[in-house]
């Protein structure tokens, strides 16, 4: 058998630098979920769908030649691309009974709409989360107590406290945020509640609590953040519910009042006109459909990009 | 078992007082009182129309006072055609029943048979193009589905092929009912479908199936006698809210297809702020949506029997 020599062995030792080195770049965990949201088309499709929507609620009714308050009585009920007699400008979507042009008002519509339904679920985003927060981490009494009042809050169906809401209050745009922020807030508590309790109990808040932090601290700053993905999830998907309700309420007649104009409004506008010029009432209908699409499709993009499961 | 059934009830009858009591308030705060009219009424004549309906009381005797009468089942009377609010919504109740029940089923048993096909056909073209449906249902709302069926079915079938298959508005025989079905319970029959969906997925995936196929049960067997049975679980779980959605969808589609039912009257009596009328209608719609609540509950206690396990550990 042969002997090997000791002295082809040579003693290496531990090198610091390469054993701490890490070999690849550290992914966090915001930055891996957005390349897979990045990975899902349809997801990023709905995504760019949402930015030119509101895009074009922000400047189309700057840019537009007409004021959505403009009327042209003998110019009334355009059909689609029709040209101005005095001014020679295009009516995109031509004009309503009034003779306002609709491109206008839609965009203007939209800017009302879609101002509800962020203010709206900003509104569910802060009374959810302290709830939901506080209920969470303090468990026992207090969250059996504050937990039975969403539960009863939940029984009454949120269409009817809204509709109830709506008629104490004078009408206009804020009186749909507060009716909506009244009931809206509680699947987010909910939602919060849950990974409060199932987060609470971790290392790292032990660890946070050992070193002496306080109960605002310890929520605001180590388990929101930490429930804010099903956060971010919850808001994309409850935001079609708010523009639902905005269009709904202005539906019936309790929502935005004219001279404003909503997207429910005008559908409403155009289904009393539907069966002369449909048009009138595809065009607001297509738009409250493709922004709720948008936002449920991005919403589940969300939903599976955050998904720990998924990761690689 | 009967600490559960007794629990539910309890929260039930809590919510409904609390519901009652925010109507009565509610009603307390609205600006003004059903009798300032245009036409300048006689100061006795006011007092003794007051005195009739017990408006002349302290809020706090006027609030024991409606509790009683509501528990009575006298809602008051409706301040435009003077009669009592129970008869106006008794009549219409039936009506709203019948579709909110058709509606339902359709969602029910459309979203479930769907929400199977997809789970089964994974990956095929079957699951896509119900899916994408689902999310046009989900995306939609049912005033929306409404009027553009009334466009499309109701106007422009008939005025292009000459075929009359369904009426535009009124609630008279079968044809009648379709479109305001198909509105009020195409969105719920999406929601449905995408969870039984997701939980037929799950089910599928678990180990008894996988047994069930191991021992050469025929697939049809094992979707239709294993699977769907767990699968439908979580879909009873969500019929509560549903139901809630799909009544208060009623609200407009009622209106927009002229449907004699309580939606209408709602929607009339906001537009004509006829207070009794309001709180007669809120109150009754959300009683009968916490009773749905609640047979959900019950049922779903007597199905699933770790329900009952679970609430008697604790």
């Amino acid at each position: 058998m042969e002997k090997i020599e000791k002295s082809r062995f040579q003693w290496v030792g531990p090198n610091a630098e390469e054993s701490e080195g890490i070999a690849r770049p550290s992914i966090t965990f915001w930055r891996d979920s957005m390349g897979r949201l990045m990975k899902n088309k349809v997801a990023v499709v709905c995504g760019i769908i949402i930015i030119l929507l509101i895009l074009l609620s922000i400047f189309a009714p700057i840019f537009s030649p007409f004021e959505g308050r403009e009327q042209h009585l003998m110019h009334g009920n355009a059909p689609m691309f029709t040209r101005c007699d005095q001014t020679g400008h295009m009516h995109l979507f031509g004009t309503d009974t009034l003779g306002r042009d609709i491109f206008t008002r839609l965009w203007e519509g939209g800017r009302v709409s879609m101002f509800i339904a962020f203010a709206a679920v900003f509104c569910n985003l802060i009374i959810g989360v302290l709830y939901g927060g506080i209920s969470g981490y303090f468990g026992g009494a207090v969250d059996n107590i504050m937990m039975r009042i969403v539960e009863i809050i939940n029984g009454i169906p949120y269409l009817i406290i809204v509709i109830l809401l709506m008629m104490i209050l004078p009408p206009g745009v804020i009186t749909i945020v507060v009716a909506y922020a009244t009931t809206g807030w509680t699947g987010m508590a909910r939602l919060v509640r849950g990974q409060i309790i199932s987060l609470k109990e971790q290392e790292f808040v032990v660890a946070a609590k050992a070193l002496g932090a306080g109960v605002p601290r310890l929520i605001l700053r180590h388990l929101l953040p930490n429930s804010l993905s099903v956060v971010i999830v919850n808001l994309t998907l409850s935001i079609p519910n708010a523009i639902f309700t905005e269009a709904f309420l202005s539906y019936i007649g309790l929502g935005v009042q004219v001279p404003l104009s909503s997207w429910g409004m005008l559908a409403q506008a155009g289904s009393a006109a539907m069966r002369t010029y449909p048009s009138q009432l595809i065009v607001p209908a297509v738009c409250i459909c493709l922004t709720m699409f948008s936002f449920n499709l991005l919403g589940d993009g969300l939903r599976d990009a955050f998904d720990p499961r998924l990761r690689r | 078992m009967w600490k559960y059934v007794l629990k539910r009830i309890g929260y039930a009858v809590i919510t409904l007082f609390v519901l009652v009591t925010l109507t009565f308030f509610t009603m307390q705060l609205l600006p003004g009182d059903p009798f300032t009219g245009e036409k300048k009424v006689p100061e006795e004549v006011l007092q003794s129309i007051k005195a009739k309906y017990g408006l002349d009381k302290p809020v706090f005797e006027q609030y024991v006072m409606y509790m009683g009468n509501c528990l009575h089942g006298d809602l008051g009377d409706s301040m435009v055609t003077r009669r009592p609010v129970t008869t106006l919504l008794l009549g219409s109740f039936s009506v709203s029943f019948d579709l909110g029940m058709r509606a339902l089923l359709f969602a029910f048993i459309g979203g479930v048979l769907l929400g199977i096909v997809a789970a089964v056909k994974r990956g095929t073209p079957w699951d896509t193009v119900t899916m994408i449906v689902a999310l046009v249902g989900v995306s939609v709302p049912s005033f929306i589905v409404a009027s553009v069926l009334q466009l499309f079915l109701g106007l422009q079938l008939p005025r292009a092929t000459g075929i009359k298959l369904f009426p535009v508005t009124g609630w008279d025989g079968f044809a009648s009912t379709v479109l305001p079905t198909f509105a009020m319970g195409f969105g719920s029959l999406a929601t449905i479908s995408r969870l039984m969906r997701t939980s037929m997925l799950d089910v599928l995936g678990s180990d008894y199936i996988k047994t069930a196929r191991a021992k050469g049960i025929s697939n049809k067997r094992i979707i239709w006698k294993h699977a769907v049975r767990n699968a439908v679980m979580p879909v009873v779980t969500v019929l509560g809210p549903i139901t809630a959605g799909i009544l208060t969808g009623g609200f407009v589609v009622e209106n927009i297809f002229a449907i004699p039912g309580m939606g209408k009257y709602f929607v009339q009596s906001v537009q004509q702020t006829d207070y009794f009328l309001i709180s007669g209608t809120t109150i009754l719609y959300g009683g009968l949506l916490i009773v749905c609540n609640l047979a959900v509950d019950l049922v779903y206690g007597f199905i699933d029997p770790r329900v009952k396990l679970g609430k008697e550990e604790a």
